[in-house]
């Protein structure tokens, strides 16, 4: 039977909450995104100690692929290197840049941290994500003026059509200031609709993306 | 000797964001790196501006570094035969 591309899970981060599929997993009150990651991050018992030493963007990355692959059969999916990560946002790494410079605005307390600067590139997230969970296919990060539907879908799907990843994460992730907002979608081939929650195409990305629940 | 190791615990806690640790679960005699705390060498590099920043500490060569960053006792000593403050 012929393979089509399904989506297969989303997870949205936004407004103080974390929705896995339409399900409301997590609602927090904390009034700072940092501590809205790291509760929730608390939440899902999850652990990994690199996590405290992420920038904010790499959190907000980290915990929505986390959710995302969750009980996922990676063996299903395809080995590591056949899964591909392709992430969007319109700030780049701004948020952890604006750390960087007021490090080193000031000559006489010029003491810029080794370890804020190695945020300072926005694909570091993809980076944390491909070790957490052993990836090593295709990878790109693309900086956009809005989430852009069709360049997400038409970059993936050249990789499934020609088979350079059997699966794919993708979305969206953006932290800027007061900001965050991220949408991840798994993309995988298979020939049965059930195993996905809608068929992959440009306008279904946009109907979850636009969700405001 | 004993005040310095605890001051340079929580600096390193803090520096190091290791905010699932307490002054009193690190061991001054355990390795930094690899065994130990298990730090990489973003740590080391943060250790270095830390030395600079807090105690006017300028770690030279490569050698030195390995000295001195073995464990947190072997700091506390660099300090304190260094430190003119």
């Amino acid at each position: 039977m012929e393979e089509k591309y399904f989506i297969s899970d989303y997870c949205m981060i936004r407004n103080n909450r974390i929705i896995l599929n339409g399900e409301v997993l997590y609602t927090g009150n904390e009034s700072l995104q940092g501590e809205l990651l790291t509760a929730a991050y608390r939440h899902f018992n999850i652990s990994y100690a690199k996590f405290f030493k992420m920038d904010n963007l790499c959190k907000l990355g980290f915990l929505a692929s986390e959710l995302l692959l969750r009980g996922k059969n990676m063996n299903e999916t395809g080995p590591g290197d056949e899964v591909g990560i392709l992430l969007s946002n319109a700030g780049s790494s701004i948020d952890t840049d604006r750390n960087h410079q007021k490090s080193i605005s000031n000559r006489n307390e010029y003491f810029p941290s080794p370890s804020v600067f190695v945020y300072t590139l926005a694909n570091i997230v993809i980076g944390e994500i491909c070790i957490r969970h052993k990836l090593y296919g295709e990878s790109l990060f693309l900086i956009e003026k809005e989430f852009n539907a069709g360049r997400l879908y038409e970059q993936v799907k050249q990789w499934l059509d020609e088979e350079i990843v059997r699966s794919c994460i993708t979305g969206w992730v953006e932290m800027n200031g007061n900001h965050y907002d991220s949408v991840m979608y798994f993309i995988q081939k298979s020939t049965d609709l059930q195993d996905g929650i809608a068929i992959f195409d440009p306008e279904k990305l946009t109907d979850i993306y636009l969700q405001r629940n | 000797m004993e005040a310095l190791i605890a001051k340079l615990k929580n600096e390193i806690i803090d520096v190091l964001n290791l905010t699932e640790m307490t002054p009193e679960s690190i061991d001054e005699n355990e390795p930094l790196f690899v065994e130990g705390l298990g730090l990489d060498s973003i740590d080391a590099l943060e250790l270095i501006v830390l030395l600079e920043r807090n105690y006017g500490l300028k770690l030279v060569t490569a050698e030195e570094g390995k000295t001195v960053l073995k464990s947190v006792k072997t700091m506390a000593e660099y300090i304190r035969k260094n430190n003119k403050g």
